[in-house]
C-alpha cells in the first residue's frame, strides 16, 4: 500500500485563548484532490500556513510521503515537495513571467544562465502540464487567471508535488475558474497531490475526490466526495439544517425608482471607470449587477451613495440626484431615502473601533430622534441599537462592544439593520456576503428579499454569480465599465452570464 | 473581547511606564555623581511641598492643558497638529490687543474678550495650514512647524515696531492695565479661608482650562460633530461613506484645535507677565504633544498629564536652583516620560497583555475544571 502524499496528525494551534486548530488529522492519497472546506475562521487558513510553515503548531506532527517532517519556515515547506498558491498573489507586478518564476531560485549570481535554464524548463512543464503562459509577458499586463497560472508554474518550478490552493476562485470569472479545474485535473493525472481550500460548495463538488469541513477549528468530517451532497456538506459546516436557495416568490415590478442614464466615471488617475451606462431599478424588484470585481461595479455604487462624482443624470422617484455638486455626498444621498450597504463594511460601512451602538448612528448621527439638544442622546441610541440587534439576531447582543469583536456575519447584521430600518426608497447593496458564514447569510438574503417585498427598489452588486441568481430577479453584468447586457435572472444561467463577464456580447 | 480591563488600560499601562521613566532618570542622576532619593524628595516638595510650589505646579498645568487639549481635539481627526507652540504666541497677541486698546472696566469682563481674542488668533493661524492640508494635500505636520516660525517672526515684529512703548529698551508690550489683571489662586481661596501662596502665578485661568476640559469632553463623545470628528480620524474612507466631508472636518477640528492652543496666552500672557514679552510660550506648544499622548487624547487624561508635566517642570527648576543637577537634566527627565509613555507605550503594553491572557484562561480553566 502506498503511503500518503501528506498526513496531519494531531495538529493543534492556539493564539491566545482562541483555539484555532485542534487536533486535526487529516490524510491525503498521492494523485488526489482534496478539498477543505469551512467558513471563516474556521481554522483553514491556520491549518495551512501551518503546513506551509508560517506558524508552528502548539502539537502534531506532519508526515510527507511517509516521512516525519519538520516545517520551521517556508523554505523547508519548498523542499519539502509542497507549493502554495496564495488567494492574493504574490507576484512583482512589473517583472516578467520568466522573472516572477525564477525569483528566490537562481541558481547562482548570474541571471543569465538561470533564465536560460528556467524558459527551457517552463517550456518543458507548459507541455506537461498543457499550462500555457507566455513568459516573456510582464505581469501586470496579463488577466489574473493567466496570473494564477504563473504561480502554479512558480510552486512546479520549484518540484512541488502537493499543490495548495487558497479560494483560487474567488477572483476569476467562471470560464476561468472552468479553465483552472481543468488544469487541476491535469495536474491530478500527472501525480500531484492537490488541496484545495475553498468556502464554495459548488467546487468541493465538481473537482475534489474527498473532503474534510472544518468548523470552529476542529475537523468535523472527511467524506468521499461522490458520498455526500451540498446540502449534506454545508450542515457540517455551519452544525444545522441550511437553507442553501432563497425563498422568495416572483417579483412584482412596480414604477421606475431609480434612472441611471449615461452615467460615467472618472477616478482620480483620470481613468474612466464607468463608460456611459443606462439602468433602472423599479420598486419590489432586485437588480443585481454580475461582473468580475474591477469592472466599474464599485464605482457605480460609490457614485449612487454620494462619495464619487460623475457626469450624466440619475434621478430618483422622477426627481433628479446631484452627481457633483453641494449635495453630491453621503448624508444627502441618506436624506433622498438612498440607504447603502458598502461594499468594504470594515473600512467603509463600519468603524471597526466604534462601539456597535455608534456604528449604528453612523452616517445618521444628526438624526434628531437621536438629539437631545445640541448633544447626542446617547442612552436612545442604544436602547436603538439594542432593539436592532435583537431584530437582526446579532451575537452577541451587546451594543457597548466594538465593531471589531463581532465575527465578519454579525458586522454585516450591524450594518445592514442600521440601513434597512430606516426605511429607503432605494438600497444600495455591495457584496453582502463576502466573508460572512453561510448560515448568517441565509438570514442576510431573507432580510433583502423582505425589503423587497415591502416595495423597495434593491441594486445589489455581487461577484459572486451565485448569489446574483439567486437574489437578484433582474441581471445586469458589467465589464470593463459598460453593461454587456440584461437578463431576467430566471432565464438564464452562469454560462451566459459568464461569457458576458468576459466581455463576449452576445 | 479586549484584551485588558479598561482599568489596566488607563491606569497600569501609563503607571508602569511612568515607573520605568522614574528607574531610568534616577539611574541618570546616579550617574553625575547625584543622590536620586535626595533629588526626588527636593522636586516633590519643590513643586508639592508648599502653596508656592503647588501655585507654580498648577500655573504650568493650566499652559499644558490648554495646549494638550489642542493636541488631543486635532489627534481625534487624525491631524498632527505641532504647531501648538505659533497658536500660543498668536494669541498671546490676541490678548495683548484685546486688552491694551480697549479700555475694560473690571477684569471678569475683560478676560471673557481675552479669551475669545485669544482663540481667535490661535485658530487664524491654525486655519492657513487646515486649509493648505484640505485643500491642496499639504502635510499639516509641515505647515504647522513652518507656522511656528512665522509666528515668532511676526510676535518679533509687533513686539519690536508696533508695540512696544517709546523709549522702552526690551521688545514687549506696556502693561496691562490695573483694571484687567486677574486674580490669583491666594486671591480666589482668600474669601473660603484658604492660606494660598501669594507669589505664585496660577490665577483663575485654571478654572478655564477645567473647564475647556469639560467642554472638549462633551464636544468629542457627547456631540455630533464629535462623532465626525473621531470617524474622520479612525477611517477617512468611511467618513466619505457617511457623508462626512473631509474638508469640513480638517477645518473645524484644527480651528478648535488653534483655538484652544491660543486660549494659553490669557494663563501666562494676561495671568502672569501682565504684558506680551517675546518667549512667552517657553515650549509649552511642544510640551502639549506629549502631554496629549500620555492622557490618550481623552480630556481627563490631558488633565492629569497635564499636572505632572506641571509637576516635572517646577520640580525641575527647583532642582536646577537647589543641586548642581543642571536645568537641562530635567529635559532628559521629561523626555523619558514621553518616551516611555508615548513612544514604548507597546513595550509595557505586550507583557501586560500577555499577564491578562493568562490569567484569563487559568481562570477559564478553573471554571470547567470545577464543572
Amino acid at each position: 500500500m502506498t503511503s500518503p502524499a501528506i498526513e496531519l496528525k494531531g495538529i493543534s494551534k492556539a493564539f491566545g485563548p482562541v483555539q484555532a486548530n485542534k487536533d486535526i488529522s487529516i490524510s491525503v492519497m498521492p494523485g488526489t484532490i482534496h478539498g477543505i472546506i469551512g467558513e471563516n475562521g474556521a481554522g483553514k487558513s491556520t491549518l495551512m500556513s501551518i503546513l506551509y510553515g508560517f506558524y508552528k503548531a502548539d502539537a502534531g506532527e506532519v508526515f510527507i510521503s511517509g516521512q516525519k517532517t519538520e516545517i520551521p519556515d517556508s523554505q523547508a515547506a519548498i523542499a519539502a515537495g509542497i507549493g502554495m498558491v496564495f488567494q492574493h498573489f504574490k507576484l512583482v507586478e512589473n517583472f516578467t513571467v520568466l522573472e516572477n518564476i525564477i525569483l528566490g531560485a537562481e541558481d547562482g549570481g548570474l541571471l543569465k544562465p538561470s533564465l536560460a535554464k528556467a524558459r527551457k524548463t517552463l517550456l518543458e512543464l507548459e507541455q506537461e502540464y498543457d499550462l500555457k503562459v507566455d513568459p516573456d509577458a510582464i505581469i501586470e499586463e496579463i488577466g489574473v487567471g493567466m496570473q494564477q497560472r504563473v504561480e502554479i508554474l512558480k510552486a512546479l518550478y520549484r518540484q512541488a508535488n502537493i499543490l495548495i490552493l487558497d479560494e483560487p476562485t474567488g477572483v476569476l470569472t467562471p470560464a476561468e475558474a472552468d479553465q483552472l479545474f481543468r488544469i487541476l485535473g491535469r495536474l491530478k493525472e500527472e501525480g500531484k497531490t492537490i488541496i484545495l481550500i475553498t468556502h464554495k460548495l459548488r467546487e468541493i463538488m465538481d473537482i475534489t475526490d474527498t473532503v474534510s469541513v472544518m468548523r470552529r477549528g476542529e475537523m468535523t468530517a472527511t467524506v468521499k466526495t461522490s458520498e455526500t451532497s451540498p446540502e449534506h456538506l454545508a450542515e457540517l459546516m455551519v452544525g444545522r439544517k441550511v437553507l442553501l436557495q432563497v425563498d422568495k416568490v416572483p417579483a412584482t415590478p412596480g414604477d421606475v425608482v431609480l434612472d441611471i442614464q449615461n452615467l460615467r466615471v472618472v477616478d482620480e488617475q483620470k481613468v474612466e471607470r464607468v463608460k456611459g451606462i443606462n439602468l433602472q431599478v423599479r420598486a419590489g424588484e432586485i437588480l443585481g449587477i454580475a461582473g468580475v470585481a474591477g469592472n466599474g461595479q464599485s464605482e457605480l455604487l460609490e457614485v449612487l451613495g454620494g462619495y464619487a462624482n460623475a457626469t450624466g443624470t440619475i434621478t430618483l422617484n422622477g426627481q433628479p440626484i446631484d452627481l457633483s455638486g453641494k449635495h453630491s455626498d453621503g448624508r444627502s444621498r441618506r436624506e433622498r431615502g438612498i440607504a447603502h450597504v458598502p461594499e468594504d463594511r470594515q473600512r467603509e460601512g463600519l468603524i471597526m473601533d466604534f462601539a456597535a451602538w455608534e456604528n449604528t448612528a453612523f452616517g445618521y448621527h444628526r438624526d434628531p430622534r437621536y438629539q437631545s439638544g445640541i448633544l447626542m442622546n446617547n442612552a436612545a441610541i442604544r436602547i436603538d441599537t439594542q432593539e436592532k440587534m435583537d431584530r437582526f439576531d446579532v451575537r452577541p447582543p451587546h451594543p457597548h462592544l466594538a465593531a471589531k469583536n463581532f465575527s465578519g456575519g454579525n458586522q454585516q447584521k450591524i450594518v445592514l439593520a442600521r440601513e434597512i430600518e430606516r426605511n429607503p426608497d432605494l438600497l444600495l447593496v455591495g457584496q453582502p456576503t463576502r466573508g460572512v458564514d453561510i448560515g448568517a447569510i441565509e438570514f442576510i438574503h431573507q432580510q433583502i428579499v423582505a425589503l423587497r417585498d415591502q416595495g423597495k427598489a434593491i441594486l445589489l452588486v455581487s461577484v459572486e454569480l451565485e448569489e446574483i441568481l439567486s437574489l437578484a430577479d433582474r441581471v445586469a453584468v458589467m465589464f470593463d465599465g459598460q453593461i454587456m447586457g440584461e437578463r431576467q435572472s430566471k432565464e438564464t444561467d452562469e454560462k451566459e452570464l459568464g461569457l458576458l463577464m468576459a466581455g463576449v456580447s452576445s | 473581547m479586549d484584551v485588558m480591563p479598561k482599568w489596566a488600560e488607563v491606569v497600569l499601562v501609563p503607571l508602569i511606564s511612568l515607573i520605568l521613566a522614574a528607574i531610568l532618570s534616577a539611574l541618570v542622576i546616579l550617574a553625575i555623581g547625584e543622590d536620586p532619593v535626595a533629588a526626588v524628595n527636593l522636586m516633590i516638595t519643590g513643586a508639592l511641598g508648599s502653596t508656592y510650589g503647588w501655585g507654580y505646579t498648577l500655573y504650568y498645568a493650566t499652559n499644558f492643558m490648554f495646549t494638550g487639549l489642542a493636541v488631543a481635539v486635532a489627534f481625534h481627526a487624525g491631524l498632527f497638529n505641532i504647531g501648538g507652540e505659533g497658536q500660543a504666541m498668536l494669541g498671546g497677541l490676541g490678548v495683548a490687543l484685546v486688552l491694551l486698546f480697549v479700555d475694560w472696566p473690571h477684569w471678569s469682563i475683560a478676560i471673557i474678550a481675552a479669551t475669545l481674542g485669544a482663540a481667535l488668533f490661535g485658530a487664524v493661524w491654525a486655519a492657513v495650514p487646515a486649509y493648505l492640508q484640505a485643500k491642496r494635500g499639504s502635510h499639516i505636520v509641515i505647515t504647522t512647524i513652518m507656522f511656528n516660525f512665522i509666528a515668532a517672526a511676526v510676535l518679533n515684529y509687533m513686539l519690536v515696531n508696533q508695540l512696544r512703548p517709546k523709549g522702552a529698551m526690551d521688545p514687549a508690550t506696556a502693561r496691562f492695565p490695573e483694571a484687567v489683571h486677574l486674580p490669583s489662586l491666594h486671591d480666589l481661596l482668600a474669601p473660603f479661608g484658604i492660606a494660598f501662596s501669594k507669589a505664585a502665578p496660577a490665577n483663575v485661568s485654571l478654572i478655564i482650562a477645567l473647564i475647556a476640559c469639560v467642554l472638549v469632553w462633551l464636544l468629542i463623545w457627547r456631540t455630533p460633530l464629535g462623532l465626525e470628528i473621531r470617524s474622520y480620524g479612525k477611517s477617512g474612507r468611511a467618513a466619505k461613506y457617511a457623508g462626512i466631508g473631509s474638508v469640513r472636518i480638517t477645518m473645524i477640528a484644527m480651528l478648535i484645535s488653534g483655538g484652544l492652543a491660543g486660549m494659553m496666552a490669557i494663563n501666562n500672557v494676561m495671568g502672569e507677565a501682565e504684558r506680551l514679552v517675546l518667549n512667552a510660550v517657553e515650549g509649552a506648544g511642544f510640551i502639549g504633544i506629549a502631554v496629549a499622548l500620555m492622557g490618550r487624547s481623552h480630556p481627563f487624561g490631558v488633565f492629569l498629564a497635564a499636572i505632572l508635566f506641571g509637576f516635572l517642570y517646577q520640580g525641575g527648576a527647583e532642582l536646577a536652583l537647589w543641586t548642581s543637577i543642571p536645568r537641562e537634566l530635567i529635559v532628559v527627565i521629561q523626555a523619558l516620560v514621553i518616551l516611555f509613555t508615548g513612544a514604548l507605550d507597546n513595550m509595557v503594553r505586550m507583557p501586560l497583555e500577555r499577564i491578562f491572557l493568562a490569567l484569563r484562561s487559568a481562570r477559564s480553566k478553573d471554571v470547567k475544571a470545577a464543572e
